[in-house]
C-alpha cells in the first residue's frame, strides 16, 4: 500500500478537518494533491505532531483533527500515546503510516521493523480504539468509520517504504503557519 | 509541605486573570499547589503529559485554536523540551508563557537537582528566550502579565523562573 494512495482516498473528506501532518514525505505528498489552508505541516520536532492534534481536538471539541503520523515520529513520542488516551478528545484521528523505515534521512529501518508493534503499543496506552490496515480500502474506511464512530482512534497503516524525491515545496513554513491559524480564526468567528 | 499556598494562589489567580484556559504539566514539588488549583477549576483544561516536550505541541494547538495556554514544568522538564521549543515554537514563531520552577539554585539541598540549575540560565540565554524571575509577591501580576503580552507581541517563547524566595516556605 502506498500513503500517497492512502492521501488521496480521504483527500476530499479531509476538507472537514483541520490536519496535522509529520514533516517529510507526508507533508510533501499530501502537499502533492493540493494545498489547503486547513492543513497544517510540522516540518521538524519530530514526535509533536500528535500532541498538537490533541490540543486543537481539546480546545476545539466541536471541530475534527486529524493526525498524519509516522512510526519513526511516534517512537520518539510514544508518551504522547498515554496523554492522548488519558483525555480521548472523539473528536480526534490518529493515523500511523508505518513504513517501518525513517525514509527521509535514507531509510534506515525503525524498531517497528523489528518487531515492535504501534497497534499493540496504542492499544495498551489506553487508546479507545486502534486498527491495522494493509489496503486503500480498508484504510479509508477506517478514517470513515473514526469520524462516526466519534471516538479516540489510532489508524496504524502499513506502507512501503517509498517516497517523493525531494521534500522542500513552495510552501513557506511560517506562511503555512499563519494561514492555518487564520483558517481556524474564521472557523470560530461564525 | 512548606510550598508555599498564597503565594502558588496568587500566581494561579495571575494567570486566569490573563486569560488562560489550559494548563500543561508534570508534577515537581514546588508545583504541587498550582497544579491541585488548575485541577479543581472547572473553567481551565488540565493536561497531565508524560514528558514535557508534548506541552509545546499542546500549547501550539491550543494556540491555533485561540486559547490562551501556558507550561508549567521544572527546569529539567524545560532542557528535555529543547528541541520542541527550537524545531517548532521557533521556527514557527510560536508564543509560549513557560513558568519553570527554578531548582539547584541558592538553597537548594537535593544534589540532584543542582547541575539543572546551574545551567538553566545559560541554555535560556543560549536559545534567546527572554526570562524573568518570580522572587517577591509585589511583582507576580506585573510579570506573568507582562511576559504574556511579550510572547504574544514577539511570537515567541517567554520564561517565568519560579525562584525559591516565592515558592518555599522554611
Amino acid at each position: 500500500m502506498l500513503r500517497l494512495d492512502c492521501l488521496r482516498s480521504v483527500y476530499s473528506e479531509l476538507e472537514d478537518y483541520l490536519v496535522v501532518t509529520i514533516m517529510g514525505a507526508v507533508a510533501a505528498e499530501l502537499q502533492s494533491l493540493g494545498h489547503r489552508p486547513n492543513f497544517f505541516y510540522l516540518q521538524h520536532a519530530m514526535g509533536l505532531a500528535s500532541s498538537t492534534g490533541l490540543g486543537l481536538a481539546l480546545c476545539l471539541p466541536n471541530q475534527r483533527v486529524i493526525v498524519f503520523d509516522g512510526d519513526g515520529s511516534l517512537l520518539m513520542n510514544l508518551g504522547s500515546l498515554s496523554t492522548m488516551a488519558r483525555y480521548r478528545p472523539r473528536n480526534l484521528t490518529h493515523v500511523v503510516f508505518d513504513n517501518e523505515s525513517l525514509l527521509s534521512v535514507g531509510g534506515f529501518p525503525t524498531a517497528t521493523s523489528a518487531g515492535t508493534d504501534l497497534e499493540g503499543i496504542a492499544r495498551s496506552a489506553g487508546i479507545p480504539r486502534v486498527v491495522t490496515v494493509r489496503d486503500v480500502e480498508n484504510f479509508r474506511s477506517a478514517v470513515c468509520e473514526a469520524s462516526q464512530r466519534n471516538e479516540l482512534t489510532t489508524i496504524v497503516a502499513k506502507v512501503i517504504a517509498t517516497g517523493p524525491s525531494g521534500y522542500v515545496t513552495d510552501l513557506s513554513l511560517l506562511e503555512n503557519r499563519f494561514q492555518f491559524r487564520r483558517f481556524i480564526q474564521s472557523l470560530t468567528q461564525h | 509541605m512548606p510550598v508555599s499556598f498564597a503565594n502558588s494562589k496568587l500566581i494561579y489567580e495571575t494567570l486566569k486573570e490573563c486569560d488562560i484556559r489550559l494548563v500543561s504539566t508534570l508534577p515537581e514539588t514546588w508545583l504541587v499547589h498550582l497544579i491541585r488549583m488548575t485541577d479543581e477549576d472547572p473553567e481551565m483544561t488540565l493536561v497531565r503529559l508524560a514528558k514535557e516536550e508534548e506541552a509545546v505541541g499542546i500549547s501550539a494547538g491550543a494556540y491555533f485554536a485561540g486559547v490562551k495556554s501556558a507550561m508549567l514544568m521544572q527546569n529539567h522538564g524545560f532542557l528535555a523540551s529543547i528541541n520542541g521549543i527550537v524545531s517548532f515554537a521557533h521556527l514557527y514563531k510560536i508564543p509560549l508563557l513557560m513558568l519553570i520552577s527554578y531548582r539547584g539554585s541558592l538553597g537548594e539541598r537535593d544534589p540532584w537537582q543542582t547541575q539543572g540549575g546551574n545551567v538553566t540560565e545559560p541554555v535560556l540565554r543560549a536559545l534567546r528566550i527572554p526570562y524573568f524571575f518570580l522572587d517577591s509577591i509585589d511583582s507576580v501580576k506585573k510579570r506573568i502579565r507582562e511576559a504574556q503580552i511579550l510572547a504574544e507581541s514577539s511570537l515567541q517563547p517567554v520564561a517565568i523562573l519560579l525562584t525559591r524566595d516565592l515558592m518555599w516556605e522554611e
